[in-house]
């Protein structure tokens, strides 16, 4: 199985990369940009096969390591 | 009185040995290394987290190096009283381990900050702060890349309320302007102690800072401060 997680900073935390991400859109001539976010995406390959026990694992994993709940929200989907 | 130093060395830290130096060589304390896998401390009295890039800085800065097994003693440590100053990657380490409150983030500019920046101490209620006055300002060098304090409003207050902002990013004549802030730190932020007030992180560099070869010795101020608290003890 693949859990396919998504990391982003929170709506609260400033987000300097995606702004600077923003004005290069801008300056390529995307002016309809309203706001950009920069996040992680994290592949994990697994062996399982009780999904919901599974979702209860990665779930700490995001919360515990791979995103810092103070700054950075999380989701994710086992398939 | 001597005080027992320990540094952290973890692969990628790069300021131990300005730590080892500064506590060595300028304060002639006894001082050793310790490995990040080791499982204890040994017989210290003040741990010093160096800055750096701590495994590559993978992930997010301070992320991976939470869990070895040295900052478990660290946490332990820090439980019992024991004296933590976390310096620059030190701070992110110490944030992320949740030795201290709220985390630090990619500069505003984007920009890797290497300078001399002033900050004003804002409390000498605190081992790391006494030998200094209220309203001190301390000329120190920063260098890092992700060093913008952020946490939660109510933390920020709580914090402010505590009298647990010990450094605050300033301008040469002491005003804390946004002009003066080289990162976007909230309120300034340039370190801060926690509830105990024997954890302390801060991202400039005061072992860079303690001797006139150096340019500045104001950094000295910190280090007679945790060596004034262990005469005390």
């Amino acid at each position: 199985m693949k859990a396919k997680i998504i990391v982003m900073p929170k709506k609260t935390v400033l987000d300097p990369q995606g702004k600077t991400v923003k004005n290069a859109l801008e300056s390529m001539g995307f002016h309809s940009v309203k706001d950009v976010r920069v996040g992680k995406f994290i592949e994990v390959e697994l062996t399982a096969d009780n999904k919901a026990a599974l979702k209860k694992k990665i779930d700490r994993a995001c919360h515990d390591l791979l995103s810092n709940p103070v700054i950075e929200e999380y989701s994710f989907e086992i398939i | 009185m001597l005080m027992k130093f320990g540094v952290i060395q973890f692969p990628g830290s790069n300021c131990d040995q300005d730590c080892y130096h500064a506590v060595a060589d300028v304060f002639c304390q006894p001082v050793r290394y310790i490995w990040h896998k080791d499982k204890t401390l040994g017989d210290v009295d003040c741990v010093i987290v160096p800055g750096g890039f701590s495994y590559g800085d993978y992930l997010r800065t301070g992320a991976i190096a939470r869990f070895s097994p040295a900052m478990k003693a660290v946490a332990a440590h820090a439980k019992t009283g024991g004296l933590v100053i976390g310096i620059c990657n030190g701070f992110q380490i110490l944030c992320e381990a949740h030795l201290l409150p709220g985390a630090l983030i990619r500069n505003r500019g984007l920009k890797f900050i290497c300078d001399h920046v002033y900050v004003r101490v804002e409390t000498t209620d605190s081992p790391f702060t006494n030998a200094c006055r209220r309203g001190q300002i301390l000329r120190i060098p920063i260098a890092h890349g992700e060093g913008s304090y952020f946490a939660e409003p109510n933390v920020i207050e709580q914090l402010k309320r505590e009298d647990r902002i010990l450094v605050r990013y300033c301008d040469k004549n002491g005003n804390v302007t946004d002009a003066a802030n080289p990162n976007g730190s909230l309120e300034n932020i340039a370190g801060i102690c926690n509830e105990a007030r024997n954890v302390f992180g801060l991202m400039p560099h005061p072992e860079r800072a303690s001797e006139k070869l150096l340019d500045s010795e104001d950094g000295r101020l910190i280090f007679e401060s945790i060596l004034a608290t262990a005469a005390f003890r």
